[in-house]
Protein backbone atom coordinates (compact mmCIF):
# COMPACT_ATOMS: atom_id res chain seq x y z
CA UNK A 1 0.00 0.00 0.00
CA UNK A 2 2.34 2.55 1.17
CA UNK A 3 6.31 2.30 -0.01
CA UNK A 4 8.91 4.57 0.63
CA UNK A 5 12.14 3.98 -1.53
CA UNK A 6 15.43 5.46 -0.33
CA UNK A 7 14.18 8.81 0.98
CA UNK A 8 16.56 10.95 2.78
CA UNK A 9 15.95 14.04 4.05
CA UNK A 10 18.21 16.95 5.05
CA UNK A 11 17.16 20.26 7.03
CA UNK A 12 19.01 23.52 7.46
CA UNK A 13 19.72 24.51 10.78
CA UNK A 14 21.28 27.75 11.47
CA UNK A 15 23.06 27.39 8.44
CA UNK A 16 24.33 24.49 8.73
CA UNK A 17 22.70 21.10 7.19
CA UNK A 18 22.05 18.21 9.23
CA UNK A 19 20.92 14.30 7.46
CA UNK A 20 17.53 13.61 9.65
CA UNK A 21 16.81 10.37 7.47
CA UNK A 22 19.67 8.70 5.35
CA UNK A 23 18.36 6.22 2.62
CA UNK A 24 15.19 4.91 4.16
CA UNK A 25 13.29 2.22 2.46
CA UNK A 26 10.11 0.78 4.40
CA UNK A 27 7.22 -1.06 3.15
CA UNK A 28 3.75 -0.76 4.95
CA UNK A 29 1.07 -3.03 4.22
CA UNK A 30 0.09 -4.84 7.02
CA UNK A 31 -3.02 -3.96 9.41
CA UNK A 32 -0.58 -1.74 12.02
CA UNK A 33 2.88 -0.59 11.45
CA UNK A 34 4.28 0.84 14.40
CA UNK A 35 7.67 2.43 13.89
CA UNK A 36 10.10 3.33 17.22
CA UNK A 37 13.25 4.26 18.02
CA UNK A 38 14.96 7.11 20.20
CA UNK A 39 13.78 10.39 20.46
CA UNK A 40 15.35 12.85 17.71
CA UNK A 41 16.10 9.58 15.14
CA UNK A 42 14.14 10.93 12.22
CA UNK A 43 10.26 9.45 13.17
CA UNK A 44 8.22 12.40 13.09
CA UNK A 45 9.90 13.60 10.27
CA UNK A 46 9.25 10.27 8.22
CA UNK A 47 5.32 10.85 9.60
CA UNK A 48 5.28 14.02 8.13
CA UNK A 49 6.74 12.93 4.67
CA UNK A 50 4.16 10.29 4.11
CA UNK A 51 1.46 12.76 5.11
CA UNK A 52 3.06 15.49 2.61
CA UNK A 53 3.94 18.44 4.72
CA UNK A 54 7.54 17.75 4.59
CA UNK A 55 9.00 16.69 0.77
CA UNK A 56 12.09 14.17 0.44
CA UNK A 57 15.65 15.51 -0.52
CA UNK A 58 16.17 12.37 -2.33
CA UNK A 59 13.98 9.40 -2.89
CA UNK A 60 10.20 8.33 -4.32
CA UNK A 61 7.19 7.98 -1.99
CA UNK A 62 4.44 5.69 -3.36
CA UNK A 63 0.91 4.64 -2.59
CA UNK A 64 -1.42 2.00 -3.98
CA UNK A 65 1.28 1.82 -6.58
CA UNK A 66 0.92 5.56 -7.53
CA UNK A 67 4.05 8.15 -7.36
CA UNK A 68 2.58 10.48 -4.58
CA UNK A 69 6.64 12.03 -4.28
CA UNK A 70 5.50 15.62 -5.79
CA UNK A 71 1.82 15.37 -4.61
CA UNK A 72 0.39 18.38 -2.39
CA UNK A 73 -1.00 17.52 1.13
CA UNK A 74 -4.63 18.39 0.03
CA UNK A 75 -4.12 15.94 -3.15
CA UNK A 76 -2.47 12.98 -0.78
CA UNK A 77 -5.19 13.35 1.53
CA UNK A 78 -7.84 13.00 -1.04
CA UNK A 79 -6.26 9.54 -1.96
CA UNK A 80 -6.59 8.10 1.27
CA UNK A 81 -3.96 9.41 3.98
CA UNK A 82 -4.73 10.70 6.80
CA UNK A 83 -2.47 12.08 9.61
CA UNK A 84 -3.04 13.11 13.18
CA UNK A 85 -1.04 15.54 14.33
CA UNK A 86 1.40 14.79 17.42
CA UNK A 87 0.75 18.41 19.10
CA UNK A 88 -2.84 18.96 17.63
CA UNK A 89 -3.89 22.92 16.14
CA UNK A 90 -5.89 24.98 18.08
CA UNK A 91 -8.03 27.36 15.97
CA UNK A 92 -10.22 30.30 17.25
CA UNK A 93 -13.93 30.34 16.11
CA UNK A 94 -13.83 26.30 14.69
CA UNK A 95 -16.07 24.37 16.87
CA UNK A 96 -15.66 20.48 17.59
CA UNK A 97 -18.26 19.33 15.14
CA UNK A 98 -17.18 21.53 12.83
CA UNK A 99 -13.91 20.24 12.64
CA UNK A 100 -15.18 16.70 12.28
CA UNK A 101 -17.85 17.79 9.91
CA UNK A 102 -14.38 18.55 7.53
CA UNK A 103 -12.79 15.66 8.43
CA UNK A 104 -15.61 13.59 7.44
CA UNK A 105 -16.03 15.50 4.37
CA UNK A 106 -19.66 16.04 4.37
CA UNK A 107 -22.33 17.68 6.40
CA UNK A 108 -22.54 14.93 9.23
CA UNK A 109 -25.24 15.02 12.12
CA UNK A 110 -24.83 16.04 15.45
CA UNK A 111 -25.37 12.20 16.59
CA UNK A 112 -22.82 10.99 13.71
CA UNK A 113 -20.05 13.56 15.12
CA UNK A 114 -21.19 12.58 19.04
CA UNK A 115 -20.66 8.90 17.60
CA UNK A 116 -16.43 9.89 17.01
CA UNK A 117 -16.43 11.88 20.48
CA UNK A 118 -17.73 8.62 22.08
CA UNK A 119 -15.00 6.60 20.33
CA UNK A 120 -12.45 8.67 22.01
CA UNK A 121 -13.41 8.98 25.19
CA UNK A 122 -15.25 12.13 25.25
CA UNK A 123 -18.59 12.87 26.80
CA UNK A 124 -19.98 14.48 22.83
CA UNK A 125 -22.43 16.61 24.43
CA UNK A 126 -19.85 18.46 26.84
CA UNK A 127 -17.94 18.97 23.55
CA UNK A 128 -19.32 19.21 20.28
CA UNK A 129 -20.18 22.81 20.38
CA UNK A 130 -16.87 24.15 22.26
CA UNK A 131 -14.53 25.99 19.98
CA UNK A 132 -11.41 23.59 19.41
CA UNK A 133 -9.12 26.41 21.25
CA UNK A 134 -6.82 26.82 24.14
CA UNK A 135 -9.45 26.25 26.55
CA UNK A 136 -9.03 22.34 25.88
CA UNK A 137 -6.76 20.82 27.66
CA UNK A 138 -3.68 18.75 25.97
CA UNK A 139 -5.35 15.88 26.31
CA UNK A 140 -8.75 16.54 24.93
CA UNK A 141 -7.17 18.35 21.85
CA UNK A 142 -5.42 15.10 21.40
CA UNK A 143 -8.44 12.57 21.64
CA UNK A 144 -10.45 15.08 19.32
CA UNK A 145 -7.18 15.12 16.87
CA UNK A 146 -7.67 11.25 16.73
CA UNK A 147 -11.31 11.56 16.42
CA UNK A 148 -10.81 13.58 13.43
CA UNK A 149 -8.82 10.49 11.97
CA UNK A 150 -11.90 8.30 12.28
CA UNK A 151 -13.91 10.55 10.88
CA UNK A 152 -11.84 10.51 7.74
CA UNK A 153 -11.79 6.46 7.46
CA UNK A 154 -9.42 6.23 5.36
CA UNK A 155 -7.30 3.59 4.16
CA UNK A 156 -4.07 4.81 5.74
CA UNK A 157 -3.92 6.48 8.92
CA UNK A 158 -0.62 7.79 10.21
CA UNK A 159 -0.35 8.81 14.28
CA UNK A 160 2.65 10.18 15.40
CA UNK A 161 3.09 9.84 18.69
CA UNK A 162 -0.72 9.26 19.74
CA UNK A 163 -0.05 8.30 23.64
CA UNK A 164 1.73 12.11 23.98
CA UNK A 165 -0.89 13.50 26.80
CA UNK A 166 -3.42 10.95 27.20
CA UNK A 167 -3.79 9.31 30.34
CA UNK A 168 -3.95 5.66 31.53
CA UNK A 169 -7.79 5.17 31.04
CA UNK A 170 -8.29 6.80 27.71
CA UNK A 171 -4.88 4.59 27.07
CA UNK A 172 -6.79 1.44 26.69
CA UNK A 173 -9.45 3.09 24.95
CA UNK A 174 -6.57 4.48 22.11
CA UNK A 175 -5.58 0.56 21.53
CA UNK A 176 -9.80 -0.65 21.09
CA UNK A 177 -9.51 2.83 19.09
CA UNK A 178 -6.70 1.37 16.57
CA UNK A 179 -8.68 -2.01 16.58
CA UNK A 180 -12.08 -0.30 15.50
CA UNK A 181 -10.14 2.07 12.92
CA UNK A 182 -8.82 -1.25 10.99
CA UNK A 183 -11.98 -3.34 11.12
CA UNK A 184 -13.76 -0.35 9.77
CA UNK A 185 -11.19 0.61 7.00
CA UNK A 186 -9.77 -2.69 6.71
CA UNK A 187 -6.74 -0.38 5.56
CA UNK A 188 -3.08 0.36 7.41
CA UNK A 189 -2.20 2.20 10.66
CA UNK A 190 1.14 3.88 10.92
CA UNK A 191 2.16 4.42 14.41
CA UNK A 192 5.00 6.34 15.55
CA UNK A 193 5.43 5.48 19.61
CA UNK A 194 7.33 5.03 22.10
CA UNK A 195 4.61 2.81 24.17
CA UNK A 196 5.11 -0.45 24.80
CA UNK A 197 1.75 -1.14 25.03
CA UNK A 198 0.99 0.04 21.59
CA UNK A 199 4.24 -1.90 20.44
CA UNK A 200 2.11 -4.87 21.33
CA UNK A 201 -0.10 -4.77 18.99
CA UNK A 202 1.42 -4.14 16.11
CA UNK A 203 2.17 -6.38 13.69
CA UNK A 204 5.07 -4.93 12.25
CA UNK A 205 7.95 -2.97 13.88
CA UNK A 206 10.34 -0.68 12.45
CA UNK A 207 13.31 0.37 14.47
CA UNK A 208 14.26 3.90 13.43
CA UNK A 209 17.50 5.52 15.16
CA UNK A 210 20.26 8.14 13.76
CA UNK A 211 17.81 8.38 10.33
CA UNK A 212 17.78 4.87 9.38
CA UNK A 213 16.18 1.92 9.37
CA UNK A 214 18.05 -0.14 12.34
CA UNK A 215 15.75 -2.89 12.10
CA UNK A 216 12.83 -4.45 11.40
CA UNK A 217 9.79 -7.37 11.32
CA UNK A 218 7.28 -8.89 13.04
CA UNK A 219 6.60 -7.95 16.37
CA UNK A 220 7.33 -11.12 17.85
CA UNK A 221 11.34 -10.90 16.35
CA UNK A 222 11.67 -7.34 17.37
CA UNK A 223 10.11 -6.66 20.61
CA UNK A 224 12.41 -9.03 22.58
CA UNK A 225 15.32 -7.51 21.58
CA UNK A 226 13.85 -4.12 22.20
CA UNK A 227 12.37 -4.70 25.69
CA UNK A 228 15.94 -6.68 26.50
CA UNK A 229 18.35 -4.44 24.70
CA UNK A 230 19.84 -1.57 25.12
CA UNK A 231 17.73 0.41 23.02
CA UNK A 232 14.90 0.15 25.51
CA UNK A 233 16.54 2.58 27.89
CA UNK A 234 16.22 4.96 24.47
CA UNK A 235 12.75 4.33 24.31
CA UNK A 236 12.13 5.46 27.82
CA UNK A 237 13.79 8.49 27.22
CA UNK B 1 -40.05 46.44 -0.77
CA UNK B 2 -38.19 45.12 -3.87
CA UNK B 3 -35.45 42.52 -4.12
CA UNK B 4 -32.74 44.41 -3.37
CA UNK B 5 -34.38 45.92 0.06
CA UNK B 6 -35.26 42.56 1.29
CA UNK B 7 -31.83 40.83 0.65
CA UNK B 8 -30.16 44.25 2.66
CA UNK B 9 -32.86 43.41 5.29
CA UNK B 10 -31.93 39.77 5.30
CA UNK B 11 -27.94 40.57 5.42
CA UNK B 12 -28.30 42.75 8.42
CA UNK B 13 -31.20 41.55 10.22
CA UNK B 14 -31.73 38.44 9.45
CA UNK B 15 -35.62 39.54 8.25
CA UNK B 16 -37.40 37.85 5.15
CA UNK B 17 -40.68 39.92 6.46
CA UNK B 18 -42.29 42.17 8.49
CA UNK B 19 -40.23 41.20 12.10
CA UNK B 20 -42.85 40.45 14.79
CA UNK B 21 -43.13 43.15 17.90
CA UNK B 22 -42.24 46.95 17.83
CA UNK B 23 -39.96 47.86 14.55
CA UNK B 24 -38.98 51.08 12.97
CA UNK B 25 -37.81 50.40 9.47
CA UNK B 26 -35.60 53.32 7.29
CA UNK B 27 -35.64 53.63 3.71
CA UNK B 28 -33.11 56.06 2.00
CA UNK B 29 -34.25 58.63 4.96
CA UNK B 30 -38.08 58.08 4.75
CA UNK B 31 -40.34 55.71 7.48
CA UNK B 32 -41.32 52.27 5.48
CA UNK B 33 -42.92 51.19 8.44
CA UNK B 34 -43.49 51.97 12.18
CA UNK B 35 -45.14 49.37 14.94
CA UNK B 36 -44.90 50.62 18.90
CA UNK B 37 -46.50 47.84 21.15
CA UNK B 38 -47.56 47.97 24.44
CA UNK B 39 -45.05 47.67 26.12
CA UNK B 40 -42.04 49.48 23.67
CA UNK B 41 -43.40 52.68 21.81
CA UNK B 42 -41.34 54.31 18.94
CA UNK B 43 -42.07 57.95 18.09
CA UNK B 44 -40.30 60.58 15.72
CA UNK B 45 -37.97 63.23 17.91
CA UNK B 46 -39.21 65.94 18.96
CA UNK B 47 -35.92 67.81 18.72
CA UNK B 48 -35.56 68.37 14.86
CA UNK B 49 -32.94 65.11 14.14
CA UNK B 50 -33.87 62.62 11.95
CA UNK B 51 -34.61 59.78 13.81
CA UNK B 52 -36.95 58.15 16.68
CA UNK B 53 -37.19 57.77 20.51
CA UNK B 54 -37.79 54.37 21.67
CA UNK B 55 -39.30 53.56 24.86
CA UNK B 56 -39.34 50.30 27.06
CA UNK B 57 -41.30 49.54 28.93
CA UNK B 58 -39.98 48.11 33.02
CA UNK B 59 -42.54 45.34 31.83
CA UNK B 60 -40.76 44.62 28.72
CA UNK B 61 -39.73 40.84 28.97
CA UNK B 62 -38.16 38.73 26.13
CA UNK B 63 -39.30 40.79 23.62
CA UNK B 64 -37.50 42.39 20.32
CA UNK B 65 -36.80 45.74 18.58
CA UNK B 66 -35.56 46.06 14.81
CA UNK B 67 -34.66 48.95 14.05
CA UNK B 68 -33.21 47.97 10.15
CA UNK B 69 -31.94 51.04 7.92
CA UNK B 70 -31.80 50.37 4.32
CA UNK B 71 -30.25 52.86 1.90
CA UNK B 72 -30.29 52.08 -2.44
CA UNK B 73 -29.46 55.49 -3.55
CA UNK B 74 -26.15 56.91 -4.27
CA UNK B 75 -25.22 60.25 -3.59
CA UNK B 76 -27.28 60.12 -0.49
CA UNK B 77 -26.09 60.78 3.29
CA UNK B 78 -27.62 61.21 6.50
CA UNK B 79 -27.28 61.06 10.20
CA UNK B 80 -29.88 59.28 12.23
CA UNK B 81 -30.50 59.97 15.97
CA UNK B 82 -32.09 56.88 17.50
CA UNK B 83 -32.45 57.37 21.58
CA UNK B 84 -33.35 53.76 23.38
CA UNK B 85 -35.12 54.55 27.12
CA UNK B 86 -35.02 51.61 28.92
CA UNK B 87 -37.00 51.48 32.27
CA UNK B 88 -35.91 49.68 35.35
CA UNK B 89 -35.60 46.22 35.11
CA UNK B 90 -36.79 45.58 31.35
CA UNK B 91 -35.48 42.92 29.55
CA UNK B 92 -35.50 43.37 25.94
CA UNK B 93 -33.68 42.67 22.02
CA UNK B 94 -32.40 45.37 20.35
CA UNK B 95 -31.50 44.79 16.39
CA UNK B 96 -30.32 47.29 14.57
CA UNK B 97 -28.33 47.62 11.23
CA UNK B 98 -27.79 49.27 8.09
CA UNK B 99 -27.55 47.73 4.62
CA UNK B 100 -26.53 50.26 2.03
CA UNK B 101 -26.70 49.34 -2.00
CA UNK B 102 -25.07 52.02 -4.32
CA UNK B 103 -24.78 51.56 -7.70
CA UNK B 104 -23.92 54.69 -8.60
CA UNK B 105 -20.62 57.05 -9.06
CA UNK B 106 -21.37 59.26 -5.45
CA UNK B 107 -20.75 58.61 -1.85
CA UNK B 108 -24.15 56.97 -0.31
CA UNK B 109 -23.72 57.49 3.83
CA UNK B 110 -25.14 56.43 6.64
CA UNK B 111 -24.23 57.88 10.68
CA UNK B 112 -25.80 56.64 12.83
CA UNK B 113 -25.81 57.63 16.39
CA UNK B 114 -27.35 55.25 18.97
CA UNK B 115 -27.95 56.12 22.53
CA UNK B 116 -29.13 53.83 24.94
CA UNK B 117 -30.19 55.38 28.72
CA UNK B 118 -30.63 51.85 30.62
CA UNK B 119 -31.90 51.99 33.91
CA UNK B 120 -31.37 50.39 37.18
CA UNK B 121 -31.01 46.24 36.74
CA UNK B 122 -32.59 46.27 33.35
CA UNK B 123 -31.14 43.67 30.32
CA UNK B 124 -30.39 44.78 26.60
CA UNK B 125 -29.18 42.90 23.99
CA UNK B 126 -28.22 44.84 20.98
CA UNK B 127 -27.42 43.69 18.03
CA UNK B 128 -26.00 45.22 14.94
CA UNK B 129 -24.72 44.46 11.47
CA UNK B 130 -23.31 46.42 8.75
CA UNK B 131 -23.66 45.38 5.06
CA UNK B 132 -22.98 46.97 1.80
CA UNK B 133 -23.09 46.20 -1.70
CA UNK B 134 -23.17 47.88 -4.86
CA UNK B 135 -20.62 47.23 -7.91
CA UNK B 136 -20.47 51.58 -8.93
CA UNK B 137 -17.63 53.19 -8.12
CA UNK B 138 -19.48 55.12 -5.63
CA UNK B 139 -18.22 54.82 -1.68
CA UNK B 140 -20.69 53.07 1.09
CA UNK B 141 -19.40 54.93 4.09
CA UNK B 142 -21.10 54.01 7.80
CA UNK B 143 -20.26 55.59 10.82
CA UNK B 144 -22.04 54.33 13.56
CA UNK B 145 -21.91 55.70 16.93
CA UNK B 146 -22.79 54.04 20.06
CA UNK B 147 -23.39 55.95 23.83
CA UNK B 148 -24.12 53.78 26.45
CA UNK B 149 -25.09 54.85 30.17
CA UNK B 150 -25.77 51.75 32.53
CA UNK B 151 -27.15 52.36 35.78
CA UNK B 152 -27.05 50.34 38.65
CA UNK B 153 -26.97 46.58 38.35
CA UNK B 154 -27.79 47.09 34.06
CA UNK B 155 -26.66 45.07 31.87
CA UNK B 156 -25.87 45.59 28.23
CA UNK B 157 -24.22 42.95 25.74
CA UNK B 158 -23.44 44.60 21.99
CA UNK B 159 -22.62 42.23 19.19
CA UNK B 160 -21.32 44.90 16.46
CA UNK B 161 -20.09 43.07 12.99
CA UNK B 162 -19.14 44.32 9.34
CA UNK B 163 -19.60 41.84 7.42
CA UNK B 164 -18.73 43.28 3.90
CA UNK B 165 -18.85 45.69 1.67
CA UNK B 166 -18.29 48.91 3.35
CA UNK B 167 -15.28 51.13 2.32
CA UNK B 168 -14.86 53.78 5.25
CA UNK B 169 -16.22 53.23 8.39
CA UNK B 170 -15.26 54.85 11.97
CA UNK B 171 -17.19 53.16 14.95
CA UNK B 172 -17.31 54.97 17.87
CA UNK B 173 -19.04 53.39 21.34
CA UNK B 174 -18.84 55.27 24.63
CA UNK B 175 -19.60 53.81 27.87
CA UNK B 176 -20.46 54.82 31.34
CA UNK B 177 -21.03 52.39 34.23
CA UNK B 178 -22.56 52.76 37.38
CA UNK B 179 -22.42 50.55 40.36
CA UNK B 180 -22.27 46.82 39.71
CA UNK B 181 -23.42 46.91 35.74
CA UNK B 182 -22.17 45.09 33.45
CA UNK B 183 -20.87 45.51 29.53
CA UNK B 184 -20.34 42.66 27.07
CA UNK B 185 -18.95 43.88 23.61
CA UNK B 186 -18.32 41.45 20.63
CA UNK B 187 -16.87 43.54 17.59
CA UNK B 188 -16.28 41.53 14.68
CA UNK B 189 -15.49 42.93 11.47
CA UNK B 190 -14.49 41.81 7.85
CA UNK B 191 -12.72 44.16 5.47
CA UNK B 192 -11.06 44.00 2.00
CA UNK B 193 -9.76 45.67 -0.81
CA UNK B 194 -8.76 49.24 -0.44
CA UNK B 195 -11.52 50.11 3.07
CA UNK B 196 -10.92 51.29 5.56
CA UNK B 197 -12.31 50.40 9.78
CA UNK B 198 -11.33 52.56 12.36
CA UNK B 199 -13.16 51.63 15.82
CA UNK B 200 -13.14 53.65 19.35
CA UNK B 201 -14.01 52.00 22.37
CA UNK B 202 -14.25 53.89 25.51
CA UNK B 203 -15.10 52.62 28.66
CA UNK B 204 -15.54 54.14 32.28
CA UNK B 205 -16.03 51.88 35.13
CA UNK B 206 -17.25 54.53 37.41
CA UNK B 207 -19.65 52.74 40.17
CA UNK B 208 -18.44 49.99 42.47
CA UNK B 209 -18.05 46.60 41.49
CA UNK B 210 -19.02 47.82 37.37
CA UNK B 211 -17.54 45.41 34.85
CA UNK B 212 -16.76 45.54 31.68
CA UNK B 213 -15.13 42.69 28.55
CA UNK B 214 -14.40 44.40 25.62
CA UNK B 215 -13.78 41.80 22.83
CA UNK B 216 -12.40 42.58 18.88
CA UNK B 217 -11.97 39.79 16.34
CA UNK B 218 -11.29 41.08 12.65
CA UNK B 219 -9.74 40.07 9.34
CA UNK B 220 -8.35 42.50 7.16
CA UNK B 221 -7.32 41.33 3.30
CA UNK B 222 -6.27 43.33 0.42
CA UNK B 223 -4.84 46.50 1.04
CA UNK B 224 -7.57 47.32 3.88
CA UNK B 225 -6.35 49.45 7.21
CA UNK B 226 -7.97 48.37 10.34
CA UNK B 227 -7.30 50.95 13.22
CA UNK B 228 -8.72 50.06 17.08
CA UNK B 229 -8.28 52.38 19.65
CA UNK B 230 -9.65 50.87 22.89
CA UNK B 231 -9.60 52.47 26.66
CA UNK B 232 -10.85 51.41 29.67
CA UNK B 233 -10.77 53.38 32.71
CA UNK B 234 -11.06 52.18 35.78
CA UNK B 235 -12.66 54.79 38.45
CA UNK B 236 -13.48 52.03 41.23
CA UNK B 237 -13.20 48.98 42.65
CA UNK B 238 -14.27 46.79 38.48
CA UNK B 239 -12.88 44.11 36.39
CA UNK B 240 -12.40 45.53 33.04
CA UNK B 241 -11.03 42.76 29.96
CA UNK B 242 -10.03 44.27 26.69
CA UNK B 243 -8.88 41.89 23.73
CA UNK B 244 -7.75 42.69 20.01
CA UNK B 245 -7.45 39.11 17.62
CA UNK B 246 -6.84 39.85 14.57
CA UNK B 247 -5.53 38.23 11.42
CA UNK B 248 -4.08 40.03 8.06
CA UNK B 249 -3.89 38.63 5.34
CA UNK B 250 -2.34 40.39 1.70
CA UNK B 251 -1.04 43.86 2.00
CA UNK B 252 -3.67 44.64 4.33
CA UNK B 253 -2.68 46.43 8.03
CA UNK B 254 -4.10 46.57 11.45
CA UNK B 255 -3.16 48.69 14.28
CA UNK B 256 -4.01 48.05 17.82
CA UNK B 257 -3.63 50.96 20.37
CA UNK B 258 -4.69 49.48 23.91
CA UNK B 259 -4.87 52.09 26.62
CA UNK B 260 -5.93 50.94 30.29
CA UNK B 261 -6.10 53.57 33.05
CA UNK B 262 -6.16 52.01 36.95
CA UNK B 263 -7.35 54.87 38.57
CA UNK B 264 -7.91 53.07 41.69
CA UNK B 265 -6.16 50.59 43.42
CA UNK B 266 -9.14 48.41 43.73
CA UNK B 267 -9.33 48.28 39.41
CA UNK B 268 -8.40 45.03 38.08
CA UNK B 269 -7.82 45.81 34.18
CA UNK B 270 -6.30 43.28 31.54
CA UNK B 271 -5.70 43.58 28.09
CA UNK B 272 -4.76 40.79 25.57
CA UNK B 273 -3.62 41.30 21.79
CA UNK B 274 -2.62 39.19 19.01
CA UNK B 275 -2.28 40.27 15.33
CA UNK B 276 -0.25 38.27 12.49
CA UNK B 277 -1.24 36.16 9.49
CA UNK B 278 -3.25 32.36 9.58
CA UNK B 279 -1.01 29.75 11.29
CA UNK B 280 0.62 27.66 8.69
CA UNK B 281 -0.31 24.33 10.77
CA UNK B 282 -3.73 25.39 10.89
CA UNK B 283 -3.66 25.26 6.64
CA UNK B 284 -1.76 21.79 7.28
CA UNK B 285 -4.39 20.53 9.38
CA UNK B 286 -7.05 21.09 7.21
CA UNK B 287 -5.34 20.45 4.55
CA UNK B 288 -4.61 16.98 5.81
CA UNK B 289 -8.22 16.16 6.01
CA UNK B 290 -8.49 16.89 2.04
CA UNK B 291 -9.08 21.11 1.87
CA UNK B 292 -6.92 22.77 -0.18
CA UNK B 293 -5.39 25.93 0.69
CA UNK B 294 -7.78 27.88 -0.49
CA UNK B 295 -10.60 26.27 1.31
CA UNK B 296 -8.43 25.86 4.23
CA UNK B 297 -8.26 29.65 4.69
CA UNK B 298 -11.96 30.44 3.93
CA UNK B 299 -13.02 27.90 6.65
CA UNK B 300 -10.42 29.48 8.86
CA UNK B 301 -11.92 32.63 8.93
CA UNK B 302 -15.03 31.51 8.80
CA UNK B 303 -14.70 30.49 12.32
CA UNK B 304 -13.03 33.17 13.42
CA UNK B 305 -15.55 35.52 12.94
CA UNK B 306 -18.32 33.28 13.22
Amino acid sequence: MLELKNISYVAEEDGEKKRILDDVSLSVGDRFVAITGPNGGGKSTLAKIVAGILRPTQGRVYFDGEDITDLSVTERARRGISYAFQQPVRFKGITVKDLISLASGKRISVGEACAYLSEVGLCARDYIDREVNASLSGGELKRIEIATVLARGTRLSVFDEPEAGIDLWSFQNLISVFEKTYSKTQGSILIISHQERILNIADTIVVIAGGKVTKTGPREEVLPGLLSGRVCAALQG
Amino acid sequence: MDELEKMLLMQIADLHRVPDGAYNLRKNGESEGRRSTPHIRIEPRQDGHSGVDIFISSQTRGESVHIPVVITQSDYRETVYNDFYVEEGADVLIIAGCGIHNCGTQTAEHSGVHTFHVGKNARVKYVEKHYASGDGNGEKVMNPQTDIVLEEGARLEMETTQIKGVDSTVRTTNAALAAGAELVIREKIYTHGKQYAKTNFSVSLNGDGAGADVVSRSVAAGTSLQQLDLHIDGNTRCHGHSECDAIIMDDARVTAVPALAANCVDAELIHEAAIGKIAGDQLLKLMTLGLTEQEAEEQIIKGFLS
